[in-house]
């Protein structure tokens, strides 16, 4: 029987929630790597059992984690991400140079056909590959070197680099997007990169139509349709029908266009979810009810999503990396929040419940659907 | 014999129990015990000095004897009681919540 594997990062350690196709009884196990914080664990579309963790903490830095068995057990693996050549500076918050350090990293994202592959986005805003499972990572530097890394800077959350997008339809396609730099692309397999922040429009920049410098906070795209994406900016919730070349609104009748997370229907490519939130200094949602919101035609219409879920004096949020799907027949939808919930729903937003109700805070969800 | 006492997430990585004791050869310093420490725990690298500037992470401290170490240069000598195995060099996270 086909089975769902939740994993979740926290500000505290790791998770990892385990339910059968049915979806209403679920095994929770960790905490993995307790006191750490997990910024994000995603598995190989290649290999399930193998999963990736990123482990980071304010005293000890970068660790990363891998396991062979679906979570069961972990090995430590390379935590050395040197910046190619002098790195330079970015942007500070005051607008002033600021030299670039390494952090933590933020998403991790396996290749699709080789489970020793994977993808790390890092803090200050870098994109590493290792092609050895992890042990050694080099950073893909033509992203950093465009050119208009000066003008980066850093979100609220710092400069990073949270969105990384394979399209599965073209190997040398790589999308990833930085707050507060913006979305690129690289159509060579990551050697050079390009911005593609035309149609954002951003207040919070001298140039509110800037090439660089948008607070992009995710990026989603559906496999079959991989020139299709969908965005949640620091505000609005735009679109792009030509592989990011240009951007339009599709905020609609969403109470706030203010949010973190987006993500798409496993088996409806014009299915998108958004969990609207009051403001960009009021990270909760409006009127103290939890509410996914879900378009049924790729945006601009939306539908408030709200049976089991808190409709008074909820005051959460829910972070960029904490929503993400299944693909089983009847698509379930996932999502933490910074309460330490992990919500789900079997039937495509329609009913939700809390798998887990106690948690610190979570920091991302990913799901692996099961043979 | 040198005696190193760590954190305890770091305990937790290296997988050992108390306090970690090391042959170190040569003058005993900051320097010399870290890279000993780091030779036998391969995982502890980039958790206590930076990787490529070996600098100390800002949020870690070294004690020993009652004094602090942290400001120190990482080739000065330790105190001879850290060098004879009388007393272990401490390496503590800073009090910083979370």
């Amino acid at each position: 029987m086909s089975g769902v594997r939740v994993l979740v990062g926290t500000r505290k350690g790791a998770f990892v929630l385990a339910s059968d196709g049915k979806r209403e009884k679920w095994d929770v196990s960790g905490p993995h790597f307790g006191g750490w914080e997990i910024y994000h664990m995603k598995g190989s579309p290649a290999d399930p059992n193998r999963v990736y963790a990123s482990q980071t903490s304010g005293w000890f830095g970068q660790m990363m984690q891998r396991s062979n068995d679906g979570g069961k057990t972990w090995e430590a693996v390379g935590n050395k991400f040197a910046y190619d050549g002098v790195p330079g500076t970015h942007q500070w918050y005051d607008g002033t140079p600021h030299p670039w350090e390494f952090k933590r990293i933020w998403h991790l994202e396996p290749s699709l056909d080789d489970p020793d592959t994977v993808y790390a986005g890092a803090e200050d805003a870098a994109l590493f590959r290792s092609t050895d499972g992890g042990q050694s990572w080099a950073e893909l530097a033509g992203l950093r070197e465009h050119g208009s890394g000066p003008k980066w800077q850093p979100g609220a959350g710092g400069m990073c680099l949270h969105t990384i997008i394979l399209d599965p339809n073209n190997p040398k396609r790589i999308y990833i997007a930085i707050s507060a730099a913006g979305a690129f692309r690289s159509d060579d397999a990551g050697i050079s990169w390009k911005p593609i922040n035309q149609g954002l429009r951003s207040q919070y920049i001298p140039d509110p139509t800037a090439e660089v410098g948008h607070c992009v906070h995710h990026v989603a795209m559906h496999k079959a349709r991989p020139g299709t994406l969908f965005m949640q900016k620091h505000w609005d919730v735009m679109r792009s029908n030509d592989a990011g070349d240009s951007w339009h609104e599709v905020s609609g009748n969403l109470p706030t266009d203010f949010g973190f997370v987006i993500d798409v229907h496993a088996h409806e490519p014009e299915t998108i979810y958004v969990v609207p939130i009051k403001s960009d200094s009021e990270h909760y949602p409006p009127d103290g009810k939890l509410r996914v919101y879900r378009s049924r035609s790729g945006g601009n219409e939306w539908e408030a999503l709200t049976k089991g879920l808190p409709q008074s004096d909820c005051y959460v949020n829910v972070l960029r990396d904490a929503m993400a799907v299944d693909s089983l027949d009847s698509c379930g939808v996932y999502f933490g929040t910074t309460g330490g919930q992990v919500y789900a729903s079997a039937d495509a937003g329609n009913n939700w419940a809390p798998i887990v109700r106690d948690l610190p805070a979570v920091v991302s969800v990913e799901v692996q659907t099961l043979p | 014999m040198i005696r190193v006492e760590l954190p305890a997430h770091l305990r937790t990585l290296a997988q050992v129990r108390g306090e970690v004791q090391l042959e170190v050869t040569g003058p005993v310093t900051q320097r010399s015990v870290l890279d000993c420490l780091e030779a036998r725990y391969p995982v502890l690298r980039g958790t206590i000095r930076d990787h490529a500037t070996y600098r100390r992470r800002p949020f870690l401290r070294f004690f020993a004897c009652a004094e602090d170490w942290s400001h120190e240069s990482p080739d000065a000598p330790l105190p001879e009681a850290v060098a004879t195995g009388a007393e272990p060099l401490l390496i503590i996270g800073a009090i910083a919540g979370g």
